[in-house]
């Protein structure tokens, strides 16, 4: 919905808009599977609640947008936020229920973003991104995540069916954790209240060679700050590689196969290929840049 | 001459000289920028859209002569464009369905809401071909519910679109009504003109059979009386398969195909294969203004397209 002085307002259940991924749906991934970082900050189905979003074209020459999203900080896809993790301890702390009191128990997500052509056949997209809300390990414990992104795409001037194309994708997030101190039970230590601070990083290239076809390549790490409780699986240092490579007989149709080599510094080493089929039934509309 | 220290009186002189030399350039400056901001998604209607408006509309164009514009990405720099249209001139047919709409959602420019004056659909101007009738589905390829979306490449069509630009650039715009009406006559007369001799020079070739790589050609094979025996495409939008070529090769042979089309961005070595083994010319034939060097304007397009098939059918003669 368009509001004056190029201002837009959605509302509804949706994606946070934060960082390049997270507001995707899976089906338009290069990948079988979210980044690492994504996965520990953002959580398995990614950042997403039922809110509102304002955003302004910034009146620059250039493509620049500011955007400001509110959402409920509450339920299990606000994974570092309020989330109850199906009852599992998070961090070694279980969740606390913890009712919205005022407008500072939501979460708030703002971005800047803007975009530059340097060439007929290169697109540039960048942003920055944070996500600020309370957290369900105590009554005043609040979560910060704030990331940066950069988007690189390549396409030939005589592209046929979008073809020779190459993207290049980067995205790195910190999280800043304030834990509240937990008493221990029979099963699990105490701990004390501690800030846990975690980065993480991917970065991505495809290569669409032919009609068809796109060979991908993708590096992942993830580290943090050793906090009280050790070893932390959602913490410990990982890195993986992944190499894909994708064939679509149909725009709505797509094979993919990938191996992922995955390093836990606690964990060892995994290997392991995925092979992925999907369809699109129905009707779709065309997707964002 | 001597140096002088300046006094103060003769710095505020200067200043208030500066300050009215800026203000006059800057207000001659929003003047110019009075033109009236066109954005056209295919470089042939930006190309007419600059026939008919002449000095009076900016326009930008948002894919590229040399792409595929079922495929343009729908890049962020759009966005600011279309913001600061006042006309959108887009085809309307769906062949832009896949990149257009999310610019337009982002776009927040009430101008060119689906049937306001600032959003011109060209489609409803001319006769489409291949309408289907029935039900469609995913089944039969990539087929445009509307129709073929390719009219621009029937050069009579450029009358008829260049009318509906000049009738939305004086509905935006009135006071300069007779600008647009005078610049759509010069417009036709030279279009007349060159039908004319186009018609001379393809009218020995009707009744040649072709192939062509999709279905893009259509609307220039009906004005010129080509035929169309079959594409490299087993469908629409679905890459030719070799069981599929292998079968298209004895048909076109038989019918005695001559010329294979393809656009320049097609990858060759399909094209190529079929060309030989039927015994017919490969032609690269560009569809979109700017889709060759010397196909920069509406009416070099067609020069160049209808030279380079007469020129393959006099050498196979």
């Amino acid at each position: 919905m368009a509001l004056p002085w190029n201002l837009q307002v959605k509302g509804g259940q949706y994606f946070s808009e934060f960082g390049r991924l997270n507001p995707t749906h899976p089906h338009t991934w290069d990948f079988v599977d979210l980044p690492l970082v994504n996965g520990r900050f953002l959580g398995e189905d990614g950042l997403r609640n039922p809110g509102a979003r304002v955003s302004w074209l910034v009146p620059t020459p250039f493509y620049s947008e500011l955007l400001l999203g509110v959402q409920n900080s509450q339920g299990e896809t606000a994974h570092s936020f309020r989330s109850d993790h199906d009852g599992d301890l998070f961090f070694g702390r279980p969740a606390l229920d913890m009712q919205v009191k005022n407008m500072g128990d939501l979460l708030y997500v703002p971005r800047y973003t803007f975009s530059f052509n340097p060439g007929a056949e290169h697109t540039v997209l960048a942003g920055i991104s944070g996500a600020f809300g309370p957290n369900a390990s105590g009554p005043d414990q609040a979560t910060q995540i704030y990331g940066a992104d950069l988007f690189y795409k390549w396409k030939a001037r005589r592209q046929s069916k979008g073809f020779p194309f190459v993207t290049w994708q980067t995205e790195g997030m910190y999280r800043r954790y304030e834990a509240g101190a937990f008493p221990g039970d029979i099963n699990n230590p105490a701990l004390p209240a501690e800030v846990l601070r975690d980065w993480g990083i991917y970065s991505q290239v495809s290569y669409g060679f032919r009609p068809g076809w796109v060979a991908s390549f993708r590096g992942d790490y993830v580290t943090g700050e050793q906090g009280a409780l050790r070893p932390d699986p959602e913490r410990d240092t990982r890195w993986r590689l992944s190499p894909a490579l994708t064939y679509f007989p149909t725009e709505f149709s797509k094979i993919r196969l990938q191996y992922n080599y995955d390093n836990r510094e606690d964990g060892g080493q995994d290997h392991s290929v995925w092979l992925q089929f999907e369809f699109l039934l129905g009707a779709h509309a065309a997707h964002k840049f | 001459m001597a140096a002088r220290a300046h006094r103060p009186t003769s710095n505020f002189k200067d200043m208030k000289k500066f300050v009215l030399t800026i203000a006059v350039l800057l207000g001659a400056a929003s003047a110019l920028s009075a033109k009236l901001n066109v954005v056209a998604t295919l470089p042939d209607y930006g190309a007419l859209a600059q026939e008919v408006g002449g000095e009076l509309v900016k326009v930008t164009v948002l894919a590229k002569g040399t792409e595929d514009p079922h495929f343009v990405d729908a890049r962020p720099g759009f966005i600011r464009v279309l913001n600061q249209a006042d006309l959108l001139v887009e085809g309307g047919a769906e062949l832009e369905v896949g990149w257009l709409p999310p610019l337009l959602q982002s776009a927040r420019n009430a101008k060119l809401l689906a049937d306001a004056p600032g959003h011109l659909a060209l489609a409803r101007s001319v006769r489409l071909l291949d309408v289907p009738s029935g039900p469609i589905d995913r089944s039969q390829g990539d087929v445009h519910p509307a129709g073929n979306p390719h009219f621009n490449l029937d050069p009579a069509n450029g009358a008829s679109l260049a009318a509906a630009i000049a009738g939305a650039l004086a509905k935006l715009d009135p006071a300069n009504q007779s600008v647009y009406e005078r610049n759509l006559q010069s417009f036709k007369q030279r279009l007349e003109a060159k039908l004319a001799e186009w018609r001379k020079a393809m009218e020995p070739f009707r009744g040649t059979k072709v192939l062509t790589y999709h279905k893009s050609f259509d609307y220039f094979l009906e004005r010129f009386g080509l035929v169309l025996v079959g594409t490299l495409e087993p469908k629409p939008g679905i890459e030719p398969s070799p069981t599929y070529i292998n079968g298209l090769i004895p048909r076109a042979k038989e019918a005695g195909v001559k010329l294979v089309l393809i656009e320049p961005n097609r990858p060759r070595k399909t094209p190529t294969y079929v060309a030989e083994a039927v015994g017919a010319k490969l032609v690269i034939l560009p569809v979109l203004v700017g889709g060759a060097e010397k196909a920069g304007d509406y009416l070099s397009l067609f020069d160049y397209d209808v030279a380079r098939i007469t020129e393959a059918l006099k050498s196979a003669q």
